[in-house]
């Protein structure tokens, strides 16, 4: 078929689009080539999901075992080098293989359904983006297996980070992993800007775009921009135990608080960036099950990018004890607390929206409200921690590491479980049960507020962060037994997560397209959806389209069942960034395995730097060209290259 | 003096503040807790501790009562606003937005908002209060830390009368104490949490701090910034005394160890020397290594390896016969001595008070 570059798209209905074979253009094929070469967004947001969470329950397991060996004063269950790694690792796993991954798994498979169109953007690199965070993410456990994980934190401070302190390859394995999955992050959060920017469904104009995407697109921007950070802090690193240059070398004049910055200016606008996605998915469960539109969509989504802005500048207060001017300190302090009010406008944005609706307390509802509860006790402690005099006692407490599991369990795991009982349905088209997940939620709720409730005075009490056991007679024992015992009810709360999905995968109830009747386009396809998404792309008047008969609030309707066509080979339509007007068709690449030849290039050239096996490394180089060359070369499919003339 | 007369008031409107919250909270701060938690700050026990302590108390009960006004909220709005219809498989429910909301949103940011700036304000103030000492600092000590254990040099009286001591850092009550803190290796904290916040101890750079103990009494501390192996065998005690005692501690400390008398405790003192001196030093011997703790006033110090065990005469025999058991990878070797040379070692240090 000729490649028609300038064309007026069809219009059609759903009908008329069932005719056409649309399946046949943008299904996978079966088999492990199709599995390898896919670059459908909801086979990767589903693997990007099941990862994390296979990372999550390896850090849950790093964690029990660390419970043990606190559960009383000097026990000995674990070597200190042991423990050390532990820790290490369960803070590595959590914060950079689980809790990120799995809100790009979720935006993966959600924003092209919530938006109206067939993919993202880019496609192709978000395929790279999975096997890049796969690859990395197994690059770091090769060495924790070998007995060589990090040691130090996950922020892993220099100079104890340095080759003097800690001879072996665990910090290795480390720095090159997190450069390599820095790539992951990199090229996903650019497709989350661009695919936000471009490939809304006409009409979805700005301020029309489900609060869920404003949390995702601000983590991304940000990522963009500090990523960079982290990448060069553990490129100098590297250098520093490999090549003897002297960055963080105290002896030769090099600087230990230079890794503190790098480290926090990337780190803290990471913390928000795993927790402001996840705010959105509450942001967009409340309002189905509370039976009204969130109160207050505007501030909602301005304070989200407030937030993420005000965080660029607050990176400091990690290090308000390592001796830095007052002046410094105040400016950070102040900036530390006023980050506080964005936060504060989702709360009470979120507890207007239930005094003003009629909530149906449902097992998603559950995990969604409590979050609220919980972001506030992980707020004020952290709020407790800008005060900068308050901090010098608070911070290496439990006091921290009690603020940081609010945020993180609070903030995070609650609305990401709410998320899997609210869009299961639309992933597998089962239900997934409400009475073992009423079990599930209640479970989980108990477990962690008694593992972590008392650990802030666990901390006030002045027991320091990462110590490897404690003595008797500093009034720890019982708070550590009680940690210890909640961290195991906690575990088991994800255990019956586990086995209700296990359940209703084949036994849950057919979810049909919409079983919560609720407002955003995802709702509209079947469950789960086809492999094209939407059968005709929809123009959008509104938004929240399915619930505009019932709002009244405008004349004008979405029209969902008559739409854009596009049938031409793999298209998707693009608009204008703002106003949604639609701006052209996009040609969409079809199935390919170069993103994942290029995450195994990558994968052996990381090899090689680590072990210093150049042969390795120039293989690995040699990969990535070839792999990046079959991606590049233009295609006449996509637009890129003209049909050859004849004779 | 007129400024001591305002601290001491101060200090027991502190102390009552503090019991009162203690008392709202249900977090105890009663003075009889203080020796069950050891390391608590909840309560002060010097000018620098006490600002800081009310001020931990005053955004302590801020946010608990945020938490408890927002779990309300919460509780209450679901509790009052639900509908017993179960959602889930379809059908058409109805969806109201007659209720805009957004007063709710106006009010709940006005009021956090006024919270914050008034914490901001007296944030602020108490960061001035506590940058530098109210007078003078009458001691200046040296700290260097290292892995893992504390050294404590007196600078304060001039090079005739500088000690080096570890582990255990005797104060005068009343009277600001200035600190230098340097480190060796790696990043360390300094933290007496009764006494003062920490201060990072940084290679590479010179951190200063200070704090004023006002009651006499021995408080624990511990370092808190991740350094390894033995992070958590890092411990170190500030011992408060009155100006006389502390004078004639120091004092006792200038003396060098006592000349050994019998043929067992001459024996013991070659050991030592042949042993550990190119460690540990024992002014009075030719025992002077630097780069481990000062023995030369060993038993006057109550614990063993920076707070790991406490030091009489059974737990030194143990710690020296088999270090690495009792702080797996800490820098001293076991050093293999048999028992009758083990039996003259200990001999000879207990001799070190």
């Amino acid at each position: 078929m000729k490649v028609q570059l300038q064309r007026v798209p069809e219009i059609g209905t759903v009908a008329e689009a069932a005719q056409l074979n649309l399946d046949a253009i943008w299904r996978t094929e079966p088999g492990i080539g199709g599995w390898l070469s896919t670059v459908d967004h909801k086979e990767i947001g589903l693997r990007y999901i099941v990862t994390a969470f296979a990372f999550l329950l390896a850090g849950g397991v790093e964690a029990l075992l660390m419970r043990l060996q606190l559960s009383r004063p000097d026990v000995a269950l674990f070597t200190p080098e042991q423990y050390d790694q532990l820790f290490s690792m369960h803070g590595v796993t959590m914060i950079f293989l689980y809790a990120m991954p799995v809100l790009s798994g979720f935006s993966n498979y959600l924003w092209p359904l919530i938006f109206g169109s067939r993919d993202m953007a880019y496609p192709r690199l978000n395929a790279l983006s999975y096997w890049i965070y796969l690859a990395a993410g197994l690059f770091i456990y090769v060495g924790f297996a070998m007995g060589a994980g990090p040691n130090d934190g996950w922020f892993n401070y220099v100079p104890y980070a340095s080759r003097t302190y800690n001879p072996g390859s665990g910090m290795d394995f480390y720095s090159l992993g997190m450069i390599f999955l820095g790539i992951s992050t990199t090229v996903g959060a650019v497709n989350f800007v661009v695919t936000f920017l471009r490939t809304r469904a006409p009409g979805m104009s700005i301020n029309r775009v489900p609060i869920f995407a404003w949390g995702t697109l601000t983590a991304s921007a940000a990522n963009v921009m500090v990523v960079p950070a982290v990448s060069l802090a553990f490129f100098l690193l590297w250098m520093d135990r490999q090549f003897n240059t002297h960055f963080f070398d105290v002896g030769q004049g090099g600087q230990p608080l230079l890794w503190q910055h790098l480290f926090w200016i990337f780190a803290h606008p990471w913390v928000y960036a795993i927790v402001l996605p996840a705010m959105g998915m509450v942001s967009e469960g409340l309002p189905t099950f509370c039976r009204r539109p969130l109160v207050g969509y505007t501030p909602v989504a301005l304070s989200t990018v407030a937030t993420m802005l005000i965080g660029f500048g607050v990176w400091v207060h990690h290090m308000f004890a390592t001796g830095l001017p007052t002046v410094s300190l105040s400016l950070f302090s102040g900036v530390s607390i006023i980050i506080a009010v964005p936060s504060a406008v989702a709360v009470f944005a979120w507890i207007a929206t239930i005094w003003t609706g009629r909530p149906r307390v449902t097992v998603p509802f559950l995990f969604f409200a409590s979050t609220i509860v919980l972001f506030v006790i992980g707020g004020v402690s952290g709020f407790m921690c800008a005060v900068v005099p308050v901090d010098w006692q608070l911070t290496d407490t439990y006091f921290i590491v009690a603020h940081i599991h609010y945020v993180l369990i609070g903030i995070n795991l609650f609305p990401v479980i709410g998320g899997i009982y609210y869009w299961f349905p639309k992933m597998t088209g089962r239900m997934l049960s409400e009475r073992l997940g009423a079990w599930n939620f209640w479970v989980m709720f108990c477990g962690f507020n008694l593992a972590f409730f008392p650990m802030h005075l666990t901390g006030l009490w002045g027991m320091p962060r990462r110590i490897y056991t404690y003595p008797p007679g500093m009034g720890w024992t019982m708070l550590n037994l009680t940690t210890t015992l909640g961290a195991f009810v906690l575990a088991l709360g994800i255990l019956l997560l586990l086995l209700n999905i296990a359940i209703s995968l084949r036994d849950g109830a057919i979810a049909g397209a919409n079983p919560w009747d609720a407002a955003t386009l995802e709702w509209s396809t079947t469950s789960p959806p086809p492999s094209y998404n939407f059968p005709v792309i929809p123009i959008i008047a509104s938004r929240l389209p399915l619930w505009e008969d019932r709002l009244n609030d405008t004349a004008s309707r979405s029209s969902l069942n008559e739409g854009y066509i596009l049938a031409h080979g793999r298209e998707t339509m693009a608009i204008r960034a703002v106003d949604a007007l639609p701006d052209m068709i996009l040609k969409m690449p079809q199935d390919s395995y170069a993103p994942f030849v290029l995450a195994l290039g990558m994968t052996g050239g990381f090899a090689g730097l680590l072990t210093h096996r150049w042969w390795l490394a120039i293989i690995g180089g040699l990969i990535i060209f070839g792999a990046l060359t079959a991606w590049l070369w233009p295609e006449v499919e996509l637009g890129e290259q003209a049909e050859a003339k004849r004779g | 003096m007129s400024g001591d007369g305002f601290r001491s008031r101060r200090r027991s409107a502190a102390r009552i503040a503090s019991l009162g919250f203690g008392v709202v909270a249900g977090l105890g701060a009663t003075p009889c807790q203080a020796d069950k938690h050891p390391m608590s700050y909840l309560r002060g026990f010097g000018t620098k501790a006490d600002l800081e302590m009310q001020l931990t108390w005053g955004v302590l009960i801020i946010s608990v009562v945020v938490i408890l006004i927002i779990s309300a909220l919460v509780i209450m709005g679901v509790l009052r606003r639900r509908v017993d219809v179960p959602l889930g498989l379809g059908g058409r429910i109805p969806v109201d937005r007659s209720k805009p909301g957004l007063s709710w949103i106006y009010i709940g940011v006005g009021i956090s908002s006024a919270v914050l700036f008034g914490t901001l304000v007296w944030t602020m103030m108490t960061i001035a209060g506590v940058s530098r000492p109210p007078s003078v600092p009458s001691v200046d000590i040296r700290i260097t830390a290292q892995q893992w254990w504390w050294q404590v040099q007196y600078l304060s009286d001039g090079p005739s009368r500088l000690i080096t001591t570890a582990n255990e850092i005797h104060i005068p009550v009343g009277q600001p104490v200035r600190f230098e803190l340097i480190s060796t290796d790696v990043i360390h904290s300094f933290w007496i949490p009764a006494l003062s916040g920490k201060t990072d101890v940084i290679p590479g750079q010179t951190n200063v701090t200070w704090l004023e103990a006002d009651k006499i009494g021995r408080y624990r501390g511990q370092c808190t910034e991740y350094c390894g192996a033995q992070h958590a065998h890092m411990a170190l005690f500030a011992v408060a005394q009155s100006p006389a005692a502390f004078k004639s501690w120091w004092d006792h400390q200038l003396e060098p160890a006592p000349q050994t008398s019998s043929a067992g405790l001459k024996h013991g003192e070659q050991l030592v020397v042949y042993h550990c001196g190119a460690c540990h030093s024992v002014r009075g011997t030719v025992a002077g290594g630097v780069v481990a703790p000062d023995l030369t006033h060993l038993m006057s110090r109550a614990t063993i390896a920076a707070g790991t065990i406490p030091n009489n005469v059974a737990e030194l025999s143990a710690w020296i016969a088999d270090p690495q058991d009792i702080k797996p990878g800490n820098h001293m070797p076991n050093l293999y001595l048999s028992g009758p040379e083990l039996s003259d070692v200990r001999k000879f240090l207990i001799t070190l008070k």
